[in-house]
């Protein structure tokens, strides 16, 4: 008997019982098309946040402040207040740091805004004039904070596009006045820009916040300082002038700040761009895996499904497979019969599964997450996964119900009621 | 039609059935012969144990011991594959319950025996058998769509459309009215004389039996009474004499 016969038969055979059929086909399709979504998921979010990092310029240090040592316990990272103005300033003097082009450092508050009549709590972001250049984030309407609003801690403030929002809806934010601060102490800055939106990133959400002069931050809204009489930042961004002299300005950067901090250990983090691409391609590709390992799980369910509704049909087929046997048909025969029939169930289901996965994959493409879309991908791997999976679990799961019906004595086969 | 050739040869055939502790002796050592060409009856109250001898003769069964030579081939010491294919080319079987597949049209029930034979032309063989049987115009309806009679020629196409040397029937007409059972015993007579098929049937009914031109008890597992019919009854006049039905 031929292959095409065989699944001549099948096909016969499975529009014989539509709903049972059907009905089986439905874990193949659902297991399937899960691998083939959650797949692309995985993919489109690893791309997705790769071009985020990369977007951000590939010549980029962040510099943050490190743990510090009291009596032997150690704190968490980034919580000391080990880096201040004053360092930003020495790195970009190109006596201490030639390699360095352009440094931005930035001091994060979250507090308190009111304006017209609204109010919100947002993230308050002092910067110099280079944070723009350096971190690719201008405003789209009115300007930056300029080298003489830092100069002077002018009262000036640029808002991001969903504080903008928030606060004047439709109303032209320029020109207006907004008041900043905690309790009593409030500053009232004029807004000279509105940033672009960028939506929320791997990041953090680039659109809910306000840029304000660094300097205006020491001096009118937070108004710390050290214990030596020097101002924090969170963060020092530092553009390095060309991507092959990142080592080179590390090591410059570190022998600087070691020379200045004068502590045993290190009480800064300087990490490349590299390192975070590398950190956020290890966390994707856990979900991807995470993912995957679902998308499996309900792949093993719909094979077990396949196997459960093989045995019932062989039970239910048992008169038929006497007859087939009565007229002749070998061992083999029906073996074939009951394997390719599992097959192809297994496999129409399957590519019914590719379907719905391209499908909702897409679908999943077409969703506005704040002005940009998860760009899945399918690949062919997902695809030959899971057609591989799908044909394996339709032999594997029907060999067993297949067997059973092969074995049947032809008589006994014939009596069964 | 009837030749010297033997078609049949059983000898010393027994067959005991174990349940649980119980054995069931169905066959005590029977021993036949049946030449080529014969049409025979095969009668015997319920448990005498014809239905397991059709059952060994048709190779669906396999006897405890005794021998068994199918066209002087010796089949009682065949395996499961060998026996598939002696039911296949040499043996054609008609259940009393007809045994076609549900929800399948007659044609494809009737090329099913060629399917496992790897015939080529296996529509117009099967269209062949079917106009044999007088169905020709039924060819595409499902056994729930025929009557009775109409399904038994169904497994009768089914039976002869590989051509077989001999064909076996269990009570064939024991579902059938009187009208439908002379139709499938002027089958059985035709393809006797006209193609020289060796044909055996099992039946309780006497009237039945007389079709044929020898009949053979059976009781306890053993024959008792082999013989000859005189004057057989013709079923196409039977059928003649008969008022005429719906079919």
């Amino acid at each position: 008997m031929g292959l095409a016969q065989c699944i001549r038969i099948a096909l016969r055979a499975l529009r014989a019982n539509k709903l049972r059929a059907a009905l089986t086909m439905l874990g193949m399709v659902i297991g399937v098309g899960a691998v083939i979504a959650l797949m692309s998921i995985g993919q489109g979010a690893q791309a997705m946040i790769t071009s985020q990092i990369r977007g951000m310029g590939t010549n980029l240090l962040f510099i943050s402040p490190g743990s510090t040592q009291n009596q032997g316990v150690r704190t968490a990272q980034g919580s000391a207040a080990t880096l201040t103005y004053d360092d930003a300033l020495a790195i970009a003097d190109p006596a201490n740091a030639p390699s360095v082009a352009l440094v931005a450092p930035v001091w994060n508050t979250f507090m308190q805004v009111i304006a017209n009549g609204q109010n919100a709590s947002t993230r308050i972001t002092g910067v110099t004039a280079e944070y723009q250049d350096v971190r690719n984030s201008y405003p789209a309407v009115g300007e930056f904070i300029s080298k003489a609003n830092v100069d002077s801690a002018s009262s000036v403030a640029v808002l991001g596009s969903k504080v903008a929002d928030s606060l004047f809806g439709e109303q032209d934010p320029l020109g207006q006045q907004i008041s900043v601060g905690m309790g009593n102490r409030r500053v009232t800055l004029r807004v000279i820009g509105l940033m672009e939106s960028k939506g929320a990133t791997a990041m953090g959400d680039q659109d809910d916040m306000i840029f304000v002069p660094i300097t205006t931050m020491f001096k009118k809204i937070t108004v710390q300082r050290t214990v030596r009489g020097t101002n924090n930042v969170s963060t020092i961004n530092v553009q390095v002038s060309d991507e092959k002299l990142l080592d080179q300005a590390i090591q410059e950067i570190g022998e600087l700040l070691r020379q200045r901090h004068r502590a045993a250990q290190d009480d800064f983090t300087i990490r490349s761009q590299d390192d975070m691409l590398s950190t956020a391609n290890q966390i994707t590709g856990i979900m991807t895996i995470l993912l995957g390992s679902i998308a499996g799980i309900s792949l093993l369910v719909g094979g077990i499904g396949i196997m459960n509704i093989m045995l019932v049909s062989v039970t239910e087929r048992t008169r038929e497979i006497g007859i087939r046997k009565a007229v002749g048909a070998k061992w083999r025969d029906v073996l074939t019969q009951f394997l390719v029939e599992a097959i192809v169930v297994s496999v129409i289901g399957g590519a019914i599964g590719i379907l719905l996965g391209w499908g909702s994959s897409r679908a999943i493409s077409a969703i506005d997450l704040g002005g940009q879309s998860l760009q899945t991908e399918i690949t062919l791997s997902a695809i030959a996964l899971a057609c591989g999976v799908s044909a394996g679990v339709g032999l594997f799961f029907g060999i067993y119900p297949a067997t059973r019906a092969a074995r049947l004595n032809p008589i006994d086969a014939l009596r069964y009621e | 039609m009837r030749s010297d050739k033997l078609a049949i040869r059983v000898d010393g055939l027994s067959k005991v059935y174990k349940t649980g502790a119980v054995e069931v002796h169905a066959l005590r050592g029977l021993s036949c012969e049946v030449r080529s060409g014969e049409l025979i009856a095969i009668m015997g109250p319920s448990g005498s144990g014809k239905s397991t001898l059709m059952n060994i003769l048709g190779c669906l069964d396999q006897p405890t011991s005794g021998k068994y030579w199918l066209d002087g081939q010796e089949v009682s010491k065949l395996g499961d594959d060998e026996l598939a294919a002696v039911r296949n080319k040499k043996i054609g079987f008609v259940f009393q319950t007809f045994n076609l597949l549900p929800r399948t049209a007659a044609l494809d029930n009737v090329e099913l025996p060629l399917i496992y034979a790897g015939a080529t032309n296996k529509r117009s063989r099967a269209l062949e058998a079917l106009g044999r049987v007088g169905l020709a115009d039924r060819v595409h309806h499902k056994p729930n769509q025929l009557s009775g009679g109409q399904q038994q020629r169904v497994a009768i196409a089914r039976a002869l459309v590989n051509r077989p040397t001999i064909i076996l029937a269990d009570e064939p007409t024991g579902n059938l009215d009187t009208r439908s059972s002379e139709e499938i015993m002027a089958i059985f007579q035709r393809l006797n004389v006209e193609d020289g098929i060796t044909v055996i049937f099992v039946t309780h009914e006497a009237d039945i039996a007389a079709h044929t031109n020898r009949i053979i008890q059976v009781r306890d597992g053993r024959i008792t009474s082999d013989e000859a019919v005189r004057r057989h009854l013709m079923a196409e006049e039977v059928l003649a004499s008969l008022p005429k039905g719906e079919d």
